[in-house]
């Protein structure tokens, strides 16, 4: 068993309304020094081997596939540590 | 000769496939229902993907659509040169599916926008296209929460130079790049757009104009001339 992390966010040249939204919230809210906010999804894929080589092959393939559009975002694969 | 056939996909959450296949009927050719888990397109001459929220807009507007059972038997028939109409929805599901280029993106307002829209026909050599005249104004309704076109800057590029850009926003809405409301790809089989010409075939309804029919005349005009 083990747990891989999928990160997908925006690609930088896309605009993020989302985070744009955020950020101008945060200071309303008393938190200062934050310059800008990016929004992005995670996803844990819960694997029933190992997290080998091959594994994680396949989970840039779904990735590549299904969890991001990579038209418009850029994803990263790790493995979490249990 | 016989009616044209024009297929009309439901997904589950799909929405606007009755006005679709109304506005079929309307110009005389014959909808065809077409279901999401079906391998089959019943033989027809022409496909609408209708908008809606298919598949609850999960994960991506159009990104899980993109793999129905259907969408096998869609993907290799508009390679081929089946022509394919998608509005709102249907636009976001042939982005996903890599038979147009870029992406709809969430509105740069982060509002929903609901409203009648002045648009501009910039390309007449579509499928889809052909009963306008090029620089046409027309007015559309427009009903999406993520209908902002992104591409990159040499996609971009290659749509402008290639012709490609078929409807462009007069006011643009939503934050689209070079204001894109639809485009096609570089045959013109395969359409794209975020307006809504189903909802625009009929004065009866309150619609803001009757301009959403030359779609359909279009398909029409291109299916008779094949």
């Amino acid at each position: 068993m083990a747990r891989v992390i999928v990160e997908v966010m925006l690609k930088p040249e896309i605009l993020d309304p989302q985070g744009q939204a955020i950020a101008r919230a945060l200071p309303r809210l008393g938190f200062s020094g934050v310059s800008s906010v990016r929004q992005g999804k995670r996803f844990e894929v819960e694997l029933d081997g190992p997290a080998d080589a091959a594994a994680l092959d396949e989970v840039r393939k779904m990735a590549e596939t299904l969890l991001a559009n990579t038209v418009i975002e850029d994803y990263a694969v790790r493995v979490e540590e249990q | 000769m016989s009616a044209a056939r024009v297929g009309v996909v439901t997904f589950p959450g799909t929405l606007d496939d009755q006005d679709a296949a109304r506005a079929v009927r309307l110009v005389g050719a014959e909808a065809v229902p077409l279901w999401h888990a079906d391998h089959d397109l019943k033989g027809v001459d022409a496909v609408f993907l209708p908008g809606g929220f298919s598949y609850g807009d999960y994960l991506r507007c159009g990104a899980i659509s993109r793999f129905a059972p259907l969408m096998d038997e869609l993907i290799p028939a508009a390679k081929a040169g089946l022509p394919v109409i998608g509005t709102c929805n249907g636009f976001q599901i042939l982005c996903e599916a890599h038979l147009l280029p870029g992406a709809l993106t969430r509105n740069a307002s982060l509002h929903y926008v609901c409203r009648d829209q002045r648009l501009r026909v910039e390309r007449v050599s579509t499928s889809w296209t052909n009963s306008f005249a090029e620089g046409q104004e027309i007015t559309l309704p427009i009903k999406h929460g993520e209908g902002r076109y992104v591409a990159s800057a040499d996609t971009l590029a290659e749509l402008e130079a290639g012709g490609q850009v078929i409807l462009r926003y007069l006011g643009n809405p939503n934050g689209s790049l070079n204001d894109i409301a639809g485009i096609s790809n570089a045959a013109g089989n395969v359409v794209g757009l975020m307006p809504h010409p189903e909802h625009a075939v009929e004065d009866l309804v309150g619609a803001p104009s009757t301009d959403g029919l030359g779609f359909f005349t279009s398909i029409l005009k291109s299916l008779v001339n094949a």
